[in-house]
């Protein structure tokens, strides 16, 4: 029989405003095996965790139950307490009487009632506890960041100068990701290329830090400290080791209509190609599907050009397996597909644009040169019509619920770029609010409507129709004027939704971290774990966690970088003892439980079995328990009950169950 | 029949067989049991007619222990059951021999009963007839062999064998009913309805195990309700709930494991249509994960143990749940 001590803690009044706490104690010495129960104001403090050691020392506890917040607050805390004392930590269990009881009841009464339910299961469970011991791994002293835009670049800079190594894993040719596609930045103005060039400089050049651009992450097992990771090469085609960079199979290639992704599709490009002029690294990849040579075998032109003799079109995609203390995700985003949306003739009209769009429109280096133009017959655009929260703050499922946050910054830096260098164009943005919460935000957006003469209108557009004289009429209404308007414009540009890229789904299924409704990695806690994902080992970076400007992405990639150092600065790692155990004579071999293993923990193995006996080999599960993370998948999963979960037994399960019933 | 005992003897003879798994007439002409023969001369008890729809595939567990291979005989609905026991490495193909029988609907005898034919003596067994002769006490009588045949044949899978060495005999699909007609209509009860539904359905049950003695999905080594180390051993209920619970937890046990082969309600003898429950979670995996049918392949991933990116999210499921409460 276990000796109990029960500890019910008022946190303050967060717990003792709705439940009766002293009454939770009284009745916590009505069970069996409790022979200590008291109430005190902060258990958590200093002098709460004092009583609880007294206790353990003068009743010579056995196990404790701490009725307080949730296990993810201060189980730890309540754990390492106990072990001070010479308890095993897995000797406590935690009654959640704070997020399970008194944050979400009113009524005093039935709080109390619930809470002496709560503490009885907490009870019923820590006499079917055993003391656990916690073993050790190794830490990788490497970590990956999945993703090279300013994020995943920001982060891998940071670890590397910290002495770690660090390798990026790149989807497309080049790193630099959608700020390489930005022609200039909020709320300063500073060119886009000028601010991240540099930066990938410096991580290409960087000692600690390994570029794999054209890769993708294929496969991810392992754990905290100890991923193994398969990296997909992509086959560029062209041999890293001896392109130059020149330039002239881009040049000579003879197949150039592809749509150029660098530039939104709005121009084309040839089949041998580097993103952007700073890509790095700078050096081609071929695009096997517009390629003439691998369509028909006949072309050439490029390996006949090469200087160096780098064109390889025997090249295969390589699987590279490396392994990984931590694992950045900093995936970034996309503009959301605008087909469900009509009504704003995006699709119809060349002259209807995203916001995207008009950045590469307006860069330099993009399709008209910089030039402001029509994309449908090249002239000037007098007037230009704005439209924000396309698909942004959407109710129906057309759109995202959400505000994609960077949106009325863009616009304002739009509208007053245009205004600057066109001072003959009119501006109009319709608008459901301007949000500009950020330093020199507000500042910014009054320079565009006070100094630039921009014309925000609050309203919502319900129609663009493009006219018969390549014109577009924009009807919207003016909801502080109460009147309906109709505009002639002769450009459209729309601040489109983002979303997370569509691979994030895919990454977060391998790492198994969570994602939300809308696609977003989730965050440990939303206020105090923002950059860890709740898997341990896997950190958040960028917008793939939540939209975010420029400085709040580098901020944030900064922090993840912080806790990865944090983590690979570790030798070793305490493991978590709560792991699965099959028993062999219950298992039937059955597999079912190693299918449904997202750790791959569970091996098969035919062994010789005594059952009561009888002595015969048999098929039977085997868990790797330095690869269990305790999950319990397998534990519902086994149809025979052979799998158990150390510390969350079915037996203690049904316990909890049962005195919850009682 | 003749031929099946031919064959049989033959593969004995040749030793490349070890043992017959087969059927023996039972006390009465329609209860014929499964048998396991181990000579030719044994093989004058086997039989093989309307009645035998036991499904032998979960004897083949025991078999997979003995030494070299055994001749099992299979029908196209039984041999999902093999399949799906191979998927769960429960049975060893490599030493079982199967032919795949025809069979053109198997009868059951309640159905008979429940015309008012009582003390059956014999039986016709023509193929594809449209009228089933039975002898009884009482003199010859007949009825129509489709109202006379099980439940699950009117929703047969169909005549092929998922797996088999060879076949002898003729088979028929003879599905004539939407296989989940019976469970949407329960799908559209009330709670109360349902509630009071299986509170007169399962109040009949004796826990006499037979469905769960029966069921080729239940072949644990140990069933958990035999088990102490759970808390549901067996033992007497002390709340009409329990025996609820008994149903409600085989059928999650079993739960796209279960490829409807129906023996559970062929055997209750206190008449339980004890398969809706596993063919409401067959509908709702259909649903929410597209069509899938237990015992097909071998390989094949199961959607109840896989993860697809095409999975419905747990809202949904919950959804769906709750449009089908």
């Amino acid at each position: 029989m276990q000796k109990i001590g029960v500890f019910v803690c008022h946190c303050g009044s967060n717990i003792a405003a709705t439940v009766d706490v002293k009454k939770v104690a009284k009745m916590a010495l009505k069970e069996p095996g409790v022979c200590h129960a008291e109430d005190y104001p902060y258990m958590c403090s200093e002098a709460g965790q004092s009583r609880i050691a007294a206790a353990i020392a003068e009743k010579g506890l056995t196990g404790i139950v701490v009725c307080s917040c949730s296990p993810r607050m201060h189980e730890a805390t309540f754990r390492k307490a106990a072990e001070r004392c010479g308890l095993n930590p897995y000797m406590v269990e935690i009654a959640n009487l704070r997020e399970h009881c008194s944050w979400i009841h009113k009524d005093m009464e039935e709080a109390t009632e619930k809470a002496v339910i709560l503490m009885r299961a907490a009870v019923a469970k820590v006499h079917l506890n055993t003391p656990l011991q916690a073993g050790e791994s190794a830490v990788t002293k490497r970590a990956l960041v999945i993703g090279g835009g300013i994020a995943g670049i920001q982060t891998a800079i940071d670890i590397a100068d910290a002495g770690y190594k660090v390798d990026i894993v790149e989807k497309t040719p080049s790193i630099g990701g959608r700020m390489s596609q930005l022609d200039k930045t909020f709320p300063t103005l500073d060119c886009s290329a000028c601010i991240l060039t540099p930066k990938m400089v410096e991580a290409a050049a960087h000692e600690n830090i390994t570029i794999h651009t054209y890769s993708e992450v294929e496969k991810v097992s392992g754990f905290v400290g100890n991923f193994t990771v398969d990296i997909r090469k992509k086959a560029r085609m062209v041999d890293m080791t001896k392109c130059t960079g020149c330039g002239v199979c881009q040049e000579k290639c003879p197949s150039r209509k592809t749509a150029n992704e660098f530039n939104r599709g709005l121009n084309t490009r040839s089949a041998i190609y580097t993103p952007f002029a700073q890509a790095i690294p700078n050096v081609p990849v071929i695009d096997t599907e517009s390629c003439i040579k691998f369509k028909t075998g006949k072309c050439g032109v490029c390996a006949a050009v090469c200087q160096a003799g780098a064109i390889d079109y025997k090249q295969q995609d390589e699987i590279i397996t490396e392994t990984y203390g931590a694992i950045v995700v900093a995936t970034g985003f996309d503009t959301i597909k605008l087909d469900k949306y009509g009504e704003y003739a995006y699709g119809q009209s060349k002259d209807v644009i995203t916001s995207l769009e008009l950045e590469r429109i307006m860069n330099a280096a993009g399709p008209t040169k910089g030039h402001l133009e029509r994309l449908s017959d090249g002239k000037a655009p007098k007037e230009i019509v704005f439209i924000q929260c396309v698909g942004s703050r959407c109710s129906d499922d057309r759109g995202k619920p959400y505000c994609s946050k960077i949106c009325c910054m863009y616009t304002a830096k739009h509208a007053m770029l245009i205004r600057d260098k066109y001072p003959d164009v009119n501006v109009t943005v319709f608008y459901i609010d301007v949000r500009t919460p950020g330093k020199n935000f507000d500042e910014f957006y009054r320079r565009a409507v006070e100094d630039y003469g921009v014309n925000y209108v609050k309203g919502q557009v319900g129609k663009v129709a493009p006219q018969p004289d390549g014109s577009l009429l924009v009807q919207g209404v003016d909801l502080l004027d109460n009147k309906q308007i109709l505009k002639k414009a002769d450009m459209v540009v729309l601040a489109t939704a983002i979303e997370p890229n569509p691979d994030a789904r895919k990454i977060a299924t391998m790492l198994t971290a969570s994602i939300d409704t809308n696609n977003f990695l989730t965050e440990a806690h939303p206020k105090l774990r923002p950059v860890e994902s709740p898997t341990a080992g896997v950190f958040l970076s960028g917008v793939c966690q939540g939209p975010k400007d420029i400085p709040e992405t580098v901020a944030q990639a900064g922090a993840a970088a912080v806790k990865v150092i944090g983590l690979l600065a570790k030798d070793k790692l305490k493991t978590n003892p709560c792991t699965a155990q099959a028993d062999e004579l219950l298992c039937n071999g059955c597999s079912t439980c190693a299918n449904v293993c997202p750790y791959g923990a569970i091996t098969y193995e035919v062994r010789l079995v005594n059952d009561h006996g009888i002595r015969e080999e048999r098929r039977v599960a085997s868990v790797n328990s330095a690869l269990c993370q305790g999950c319990g998948a397998c534990t519902v999963a086994c149809p025979s009950g052979a799998m158990d979960l150390q510390g969350f037994s079915n037996r203690q399960i049904i316990a909890e169950v049962d005195a919850i019933c009682r | 029949m003749q031929e099946l005992i031919t064959r049989a003897k033959a593969l004995l003879e040749s030793g490349e067989v070890q043992r017959v798994l087969g059927w023996k007439q039972g006390e009465h002409i329609y209860d014929p049991e499964p048998a396991f023969f181990d000579s030719a001369e044994a093989l004058k008890d086997f039989v093989y007619n309307g009645f035998c729809g036991a499904n032998l595939s979960k004897y083949m567990i025991e078999a997979a222990k003995l030494e070299g291979k055994t001749l099992v005989f299979l029908k196209p609905c039984d041999s999902y059951s093999f399949v799906q026991l191979m998927k769960e490495h429960r049975v060893d193909r490599e030493k079982a021999h199967i032919i795949g029988v025809g069979c053109k609907g198997k009868l059951s005898v309640n159905k008979i009963d429940a015309d008012g034919i009582l003390d059956i003596q014999g039986a016709g067994y023509p193929d594809c007839a449209d009228t089933l002769t039975v002898d009884t006490l009482y003199g010859q009588t007949t009825v129509s062999y489709k109202d006379a045949m099980l439940e699950r044949c009117h929703v047969c899978k169909g005549k092929e064998h998922m797996v088999c060495d060879e076949q002898i005999g003729e088979s028929a699909d003879t599905a004539d009913s939407d296989r989940f007609a019976q469970v949407a209509a329960i799908e559209a009860m009330s709670p109360e309805e349902k509630f009071a539904f299986f509170q007169s359905e399962l109040s009949k049950c004796i826990r006499c195990n037979a469905c769960r003695n029966v069921c080729p999905a239940c072949s644990c080594r140990k069933c958990v309700f035999d088990s102490t180390k759970f808390d549901s051993t067996q033992k007497a209920n002390t709340t009409s709930f329990e025996e609820k619970m008994f149903h409600i937890i085989r059928a999650f046990h079993v739960a796209g494991r279960c490829t409807d082969c129906g023996e559970c309600s062929r055997v209750c003898p206190q008449g339980i249509p004890l398969h809706l429950f596993n063919r409401k979670f067959i509908k709702d995996i259909n649903s929410l994960y597209g069509e899938y049918q237990a015992g097909v392949d071998a390989q094949a991933k199961a959607p109840l143990t896989s993860f697809t990116q095409e999975d419905a999210e747990p809202s949904i499921v919950a959804e769906g749940g709750l449009t089908h409460a």
